[in-house]
């Protein structure tokens, strides 16, 4: 009797064929993308020849003392626009988060609120630096614009998610003792979620950073405009410099940040 | 002189940690007030923006919409492959870096410590620089790009597949290992089951990060619609430009519906 309850038991691991199927449909798309792109071996080892002789003509990094200065003012010029765009990025971003927190606003300003944000997220930072150096100009400014469009699309949106998770008890106490809106907010709302704001901001202004050395490819100031030029000039080794240098930066700017968290904590 | 022990005031923090917020404070006004003091802004360009924004707009109307079968389309879909592409050519590579860098897969120190160099290295390099690099090495193209997306999202799959590792429960493993199973059934029935969720998530919030970078790989040459933007907007076809820009937004709308249709499918 109990040798057929065993008999009776199913397998262990069933195999699960819709989810082999998928698998070998993602295989087959990887084959047919890869073969629609001319992603073939061929140009791949082609590629690695080219690889070694690219690598050959970036070293060594180019440390002459003119292209040395011209690149700290580019690096100097990244480092004001990531500065000036969360500065005004974060300010701008705490009154919209607010608005468009539904838990503590209204619908009629909730939703254009949304949809502004949503607009802000949409695009990639370059895009948008695109836009503003057709409307600014060359420089600093349109890199300032786009960073702040793109801070307030992130930091607004988190700051919103953050205020519709508070407890709305506080709020209630706050609003009991016959506090104006100012102090609901300062007393009853801010406190719950300072400490995940400076998170967002601190993350925002190294996201800003990065990609700050970026937005130069279009025109709109930093050290993507001098980086961009060496690269099309074939300037390779003063192109490795940039590269090593913004990779110092940025790991500078990652030490920073876990210093603030660790100080917030 | 006995009331010292109760006169002592409460303070919130430590004078370390006071001195160090001023610090910080102190920093951050004198970071931004130097920085506009100094940043090259010329103020008639900002005057004028406005005037420019409405000439832009004015430019770009109406949208060239009988342009898309001509030369929208086959770049828009290009970059949905590189995208695609790059993201799985990234996934394949990020595993075995993600399986290195766990501690608790991997119990050797300096190959998790190799493991994460690895993979910081690939995230502290934007994509458009990765794109930049691969230009050079590839020639302009579809096939840059896709090893762009591929090399910068190896950083970020690899990191949050071996934090997900990490964090895998050690009962199912020793459970296996006790009934005596090989290593790659340790692997499939063992670790398998219980990131997968994790794995999906991962892969698709990549996904959608990817769909959105691609766009403007092609500005830099390597394949996709941001090389047609590069060339309308080069030739001031303004009109161009914005049924491009509507074109992406439309992609990035249905890539995060579909990323937030499948989540709810399969995790």
């Amino acid at each position: 009797m109990t040798s057929n309850t065993i008999q009776a038991r199913p397998p262990a691991f069933l195999p699960n064929w819709p989810a082999r199927l998928a698998w070998l449909a993602l295989a087959a798309y990887a084959f047919y993308a890869a073969s629609i792109l001319d992603v073939t071996w061929d140009r791949f080892v082609l590629g690695l020849e080219h690889g070694v002789k690219f690598i050959g003509r970036m070293l060594p990094p180019e440390v002459e003392a003119s292209k040395m200065a011209l690149m700290l003012r580019g690096l100097y010029e990244t480092l004001e626009i990531a500065v000036i765009s969360s500065a005004l990025g974060i300010a701008l971003s705490l009154p919209i988060g607010l608005f468009a927190a539904r838990n503590l606003m209204p619908a009629w300003i909730t939703w254009p609120m949304r949809f502004l944000i949503a607009l802000c997220r949409s695009f990639h930072q370059v895009i948008i630096a695109i836009l503003f150096v057709k409307a600014v100009g060359f420089g600093a400014l349109a890199g300032i614009l786009a960073l702040t469009v793109a801070s307030i699309g992130f930091i607004a949106k988190l700051f919103a998610e953050a205020i519709e998770e508070i407890s709305l008890k506080q709020v209630e106490a706050i609003r009991a003792t016959g506090a104006p809106f100012m102090n609901v907010i300062s007393y009853g709302v801010m406190p719950q979620v300072l400490s995940r704001f400076i998170g967002f901001a601190t993350y925002q202004f190294d996201s800003n950073l990065r990609n700050s050395t970026m937005v130069g490819i279009v025109g709109a100031g930093g050290i993507g405009g001098t980086m961009f030029a060496a690269f099309q000039k074939f300037d390779y080794d003063y192109l490795l410099t940039i590269l090593l240098a913004i990779i110092a930066m940025i790991m500078v700017s990652e030490a920073l940040q876990n210093w603030i968290k660790k100080l917030y904590q | 002189m006995t009331t010292a022990a109760i006169d002592r005031e409460w303070l919130r923090y430590t004078p370390g940690q006071r001195r160090a917020r001023f610090v910080l404070y102190f920093g951050l006004v004198f970071a931004i007030v130097v920085s506009l003091r100094t940043v090259q802004v010329i103020p008639e360009f900002l005057y004028d923006a406005p005037e420019q924004m409405a000439d832009l707009f004015k430019r770009m109307w109406p949208i060239a919409w009988s342009f898309y079968p001509k030369g929208v389309h086959d770049a828009l879909i290009e970059t949905l492959h590189i995208a695609t592409l790059g993201t799985i050519l990234a996934i394949i590579m990020a595993l075995p870096l993600g399986l290195l860098a766990a501690n608790n897969i991997t119990p050797n120190a300096w190959l998790n410590y190799f493991a994460r160099l690895m993979l910081v290295s690939s995230r502290s390099v934007n994509s458009l620089v990765w794109a930049l690099l691969f230009v050079a090495i590839f020639g302009p193209g579809a096939l840059a790009g896709t090893m762009a997306i591929a090399f910068r999202s190896i950083g970020f799959v690899g990191k949050l597949f071996g934090e997900a590792l990490e964090e895998a429960r050690p009962g199912p493993i020793e459970a296996l290992k006790a009934a005596g199973a090989p290593w790659l059934s340790i692997y499939v029935k063992g670790y398998w089951p219980q990131v997968e969720p994790a794995f999906w998530a991962i892969a698709l919030f990549r996904w959608d990060i990817s769909v959105r970078e691609s766009a403007v790989l092609g500005l830099v040459g390597a394949g996709g619609i941001g090389m047609a933007i590069d060339t309308a907007m080069n030739l001031f076809q303004w009109e161009r430009v914005a049924l491009m820009l509507v074109a992406i937004f439309s992609v990035v709308i249905v890539a995060e519906v579909v990323v937030t249709f499948i989540r709810k499918k399969i995790i």
